[in-house]
């Protein structure tokens, strides 16, 4: 018999904002535990939340880039359930009131083909603590407590692993394209519950549902779904009844296991928030909050395909991050070669940037001083290899790549006479080079032009002194 | 002169003329407490050292010079008010060791008005019940009988000022907490419009209803203190952002012409036969006075009790779910988070909060919920336009406040229907959102028991109702009355 794998995600995502979802606290990671809490985050008695406006915008925003409906009217609820990561011992989250309900996330299938990922609904609520556990006590950190976290969910439209991989990609490309969240994994800010069944190809009814818990990257959700997918199927196929019930991944030895089954469900006794009054979305705010709308990250990578000539490959990297792609369209504006400036960004300041754990925001070169520099090459007044010296002179200092050059004479030798000169020298130290290119060694040559440079250090034009001692040895 | 029987208004002058310190005044104070709290339970916690300190600094800056408008008035305050620095148990044993780490915005205002902080009173556990008995800490005694109950569950509040213990206090009312107690002890008490007064730093019981208010002697000096503690708040999100009128230019007006709704759901077999007749002389006497009596009905009432018993309830078991012992407060060791839960919650909390705990989680289940709480929300809705329609023909409602006077302690411990059936007539006050005052209206005969009236207004008609009571009080005696201690 045939099976296929019906997969629904829920997705919690940190919204990027300065204070967290109801009350002043910084957001900052990494700070030492319990530093960035107040009453208010603490659940002391008395306390009560306010309302982070930009969280809520956030969230309407990443709605409009998803195609969702934007809720006009939203509301607060508790979510009731005791636990020690949970100051109030309830959440404040969104029941039947979501901010935005419907959209999709487009993704590309293996054979090319382009399908639309159904979303059920995007809400937001605070997030919980941190719990630790040590030899003999357990500690929690409240720091992470009442950041703003949205949860979008998906319809049951992902098929497989692949798929559900290729939806979460393209969600966090949207979602940092538009400076929703920095869905930065190895920070916790994107976490995702897989709710997986099987069932017989043909069959209507859904098989029973399998939640798997808490994955805190895109990868292992691909892994921990190759996994479940085929242990569903064969134990369906060994005549077994699957259950519902929920499941943790454990990716050391790539398998899921029973956390609990369904006799323990909660009642969350979900009812509306009393300390908070419902969200009105009023035409200025949406109005406001579409003017912030940023090009969706396929549709700019088709527009730089098509406005700078790259491929798809370099269209691709540029346009994962909407601050790199920023960056380099600041640059492309002082340069008439776009593909080079592609060519650098790409390889060379990504790769210093990551050496340096650097974000583009803090990139030391300023984008028209990458443009200069390719300027600098293009025009021969530096060769590409000293091009690659003063790059990094550039990330250390900050210096222009014209003063660099300046500085450190390292403007390419284009006079004649001098790199005559050069030939010469080679010429007289290489004799045996020499003999073999006369005897008919074509590839003789090419030991007595690297001689040249090396004796220049580099600096003469490659393309002259090919000419020149070409010139020479013929003539000689 | 004693100090301790002054009126915030009386003292105000004199600590302005210098007449007096506000050293002497809280001495004095502090030495009334010391005679006679052992036996009426009052207060639970004292401010004393800190509490002269204040006072002397108030002397030291001359605050009360500058016209700061409680310079000097020493002022207790219910034990469920954050003060920074300071115990707020809720009487509740959960709590013990919990020290508040911020002040509550009505104390911010209090300490910028001058107030002199005196100390924590007494309550019932979380602000649930009518008697002051469910308190950890022991049991407040009615200063007009020490047999009898102060009620509640501001019960502590209202008999500090009804025995010259504290020149005013503030209390709470989710269902009446501040004006049954006030009717008991005869005081004035007020309940403020929902959205008056902030919330942050008060501890929720039920936060759609909760609302801090004042207790004084008399309608003047209700006047001052709500106009202290009124104003809007960014940190509460359900306070209202609307100007402070200065409430004491709302007194002295005459109530001709007005126009007092008597609604016949509250005149009821049921109501003590000296309570009911000391209600309609008050009646009586504002018609004197030049009031128009409209008769009329709030048909939604018989619902009100119901109706509060799941909202509130409900609200409470989530409020009241953040007491586990993890943070703060009491904590009872388990093998696993949940026997911790278990062993701090039944040690913590008394049995009437376990029981309203227990009603509002089974009012919230699955299954349950649009039986119970989504069908009291709709019911509240009818009661709130219950008193639009009724405002449409009046200026003000008068009511008794408590259907009896002060009962016995112990005897509605047995019986929390009974219990719950004292505030029958505060309740939909806080269900419809509007504000309500209780003043001294009479006295049973035997024995001598205050009667309270109550006089219900408009949204955020707190000028309206302090009116009303004030040209009343100033045509009777009551008020000026003292309890023989």
């Amino acid at each position: 018999m045939q099976y296929e794998a019906i997969i629904g995600l829920e997705t919690h995502v940190q919204v990027k904002t300065a204070s967290k979802m109801f009350c002043g606290c910084a957001t900052d990671f990494g700070a030492p535990p319990n530093t960035q809490v107040c009453p208010v985050c603490l659940g002391y008695p008395g306390s009560l939340p306010v309302m982070n406006e930009e969280a809520v915008r956030k969230t309407i925003l990443a709605g409009l880039m998803l195609g969702c409906d934007i809720a006009r009217l939203c509301k607060w609820d508790r979510k009731n359930y005791f636990y020690p990561d949970m100051p109030k011992n309830y959440q404040i989250s969104q029941y039947d009131m979501p901010l935005c309900r419907g959209g999709g996330v487009d993704i590309k299938l293996k054979d090319s083909r382009e399908v639309r990922i159904g979303l059920t609904r995007i809400h937001l609520e605070e997030d919980v603590a941190k719990n630790s556990h040590f030899e003999t006590t357990s500690g929690v950190d409240f720091n992470r407590a009442g950041l703003p976290l949205m949860e979008v969910v998906s319809e049951p439209e992902i098929k497989s692993p692949d798929e559900a991989f290729a939806y979460l990609t393209a969600l966090k490309e949207i979602l940092v394209s538009g400076g929703v969240s920095d869905c930065d994994m190895e920070k916790g800010q994107l976490r995702c519950d897989c709710n997986v069944s099987v069932r017989p190809v043909g069959q209507k009814e859904f098989g029973a549902k399998i939640e798997i818990k808490n994955m805190n990257t895109i990868s292992g959700v691909r892994r921990a779904l190759a996994y479940e997918i085929p242990r569903q199927i064969v134990a369906l196929e060994k005549g077994e009844k699957i259950s519902q019930e929920t499941r943790r991944w454990d990716d050391a030895p790539g398998v899921t296991s029973v956390m609990r089954t369904k006799e323990y469900a909660h009642d969350y006794r979900y009812f509306p928030e009393p300390d908070l009054m419902p969200v009105v979305v009023s035409d200025a705010m949406l109005a406001q909050i579409r003017e912030l709308l940023p090009e969706l990250p396929e549709a700019k990578r088709q527009r730089f395909m098509q406005q700078y000539g790259l491929p798809e490959y370099d269209a691709g990297v540029l346009v994962t991050d909407a601050a790199l792609a920023a960056y380099y369209e600041q640059a492309v504006r002082w340069s008439k070669n776009p593909k080079s400036i592609s060519n650098w960004v790409t390889t060379e300041l990504l790769g210093k940037l990551a050496e340096a754990k650097l974000t583009i925001a803090e990139c030391p070169i300023a984008p028209p001083q990458l443009a200069e520099l390719v300027t600098l090459i293009d025009g021969g007044q530096i060769s590409g290899k000293i091009g690659k010296d003063v790059f990094a002179e550039m990330f250390t200092t900050g210096k222009s790549p014209s003063a660099i050059v300046k500085d450190k004479s390292l403007a390419q030798v284009s006079d004649t006479a001098a790199i005559e000169a050069f030939v010469d020298e080679a010429i007289a130290k290489n004799p045996k080079s020499v003999m073999d290119f006369k005897a008919g060694n074509q590839a003789a040559i090419n030991f007595l032009k690297g001689q040249v440079m090396k004796l220049s250090k580099g600096k003469v034009n490659p393309q002259m002194a090919g000419e020149i001692l070409l010139r020479k040895l013929r003539g000689s | 002169m004693t100090l301790h029987t002054q009126t915030i208004h009386e003292l105000r002058a004199q600590l302005r003329r210098s007449k007096v310190s506000a050293r002497e005044v809280t001495q004095a104070l502090l030495d009334r407490i010391a005679a006679l709290d052992r036996k009426l339970k009052a207060y639970i916690w004292l401010n004393r050292d800190d509490a002269l300190a204040q006072a002397e600094a108030i002397d030291r800056t001359g605050a009360a010079k500058d016209g700061k408008p409680l310079a000097g008035v020493p002022i207790a305050i219910k034990d469920l008010i954050n003060v920074e620095g300071q115990p707020c148990t809720c009487a509740s044993k959960i709590l013990q060791g919990y020290v508040a780490p911020y002040d509550a915005f009505v104390i911010r205002q209090l300490r910028e008005a001058g107030a002199v902080l005196l100390g924590r009173t007494n309550m019932d556990e979380f602000a649930m019940g009518s008697s002051t008995e469910n308190s950890s800490w022991g049991v407040t005694r009615n200063p007009w009988d020490l047999e009898r109950i102060p009620g509640g569950s501001s019960g502590g509040s209202a008999a500090a000022v009804a025995a010259d213990e504290a020149i005013a206090a503030i209390g709470t009312d989710t269902g009446g907490s501040i004006r049954q107690p006030a009717a008991l002890c005869g005081c004035v008490g007020l309940k403020p419009t929902y959205g008056r007064v902030s919330r942050y730093g008060l501890v929720a019981f039920a936060s759609s209803l909760d609302q801090i208010g004042p207790f004084t002697k008399d309608v003047e000096d209700c006047a001052i203190l709500l106009g202290v503690l009124a104003g809007h708040d960014v940190k509460d999100s359900t306070s209202v952002a609307q100007a402070v009128p200065d409430y004491t230019r709302a007194l002295g007006k005459s109530v001709k012409g007005l126009r007092v709704g008597i609604p016949k759901e509250y005149f009821i077999a049921g109501t003590d036969r000296e309570v009911a007749a000391a209600v309609r002389g008050a009646i009586q006497k504002l018609q004197s006075l030049g009031a128009e009596i409209v008769e009329l009905s709030l048909p939604h009432t018989e619902y009100a009790v119901a109706v509060y018993y799941l909202i509130a309830t409900a609200e409470a078991s989530a409020n009241l779910a953040r007491f586990d012992g993890v943070r703060y407060g009491l904590r009872v060791a388990g093998d696993d988070p949940i026997e911790m839960y278990r062993r701090t919650r039944g040690a913590g909390f008394g049995p009437e909060v376990k029981r309203r705990i227990i009603l509002g989680t089974y009012a919230l289940s699955a299954g349950y919920y649009d039986a119970y709480y989504l069908k009291a929300q709709k019911a509240r809705t009818l009661i709130r336009r219950d008193f639009e329609k009724a405002f449409e023909k009046c200026d003000v409602i008068v009511t008794p406040t408590s259907p009896t006077a002060a009962f016995k302690a112990g005897e509605k411990m047995d019986d929390p229907l009974q219990m719950y059936l004292s505030d029958v007539f505060t309740l939909s006050v806080n269900l419809a959102g509007i504000c309500g005052i209780s003043i001294p209206c009479g006295f049973t005969t035997r024995p001598k028991l205050p009667i309270g009236l109550q006089i219900m207004g408009k949204p955020f008609g707190e000028e309206m109702i302090l009116r009303v009571a004030h040209a009343y009080e100033q045509a009777t005696e009551w008020h000026l009355q003292r309890p023989n201690l």
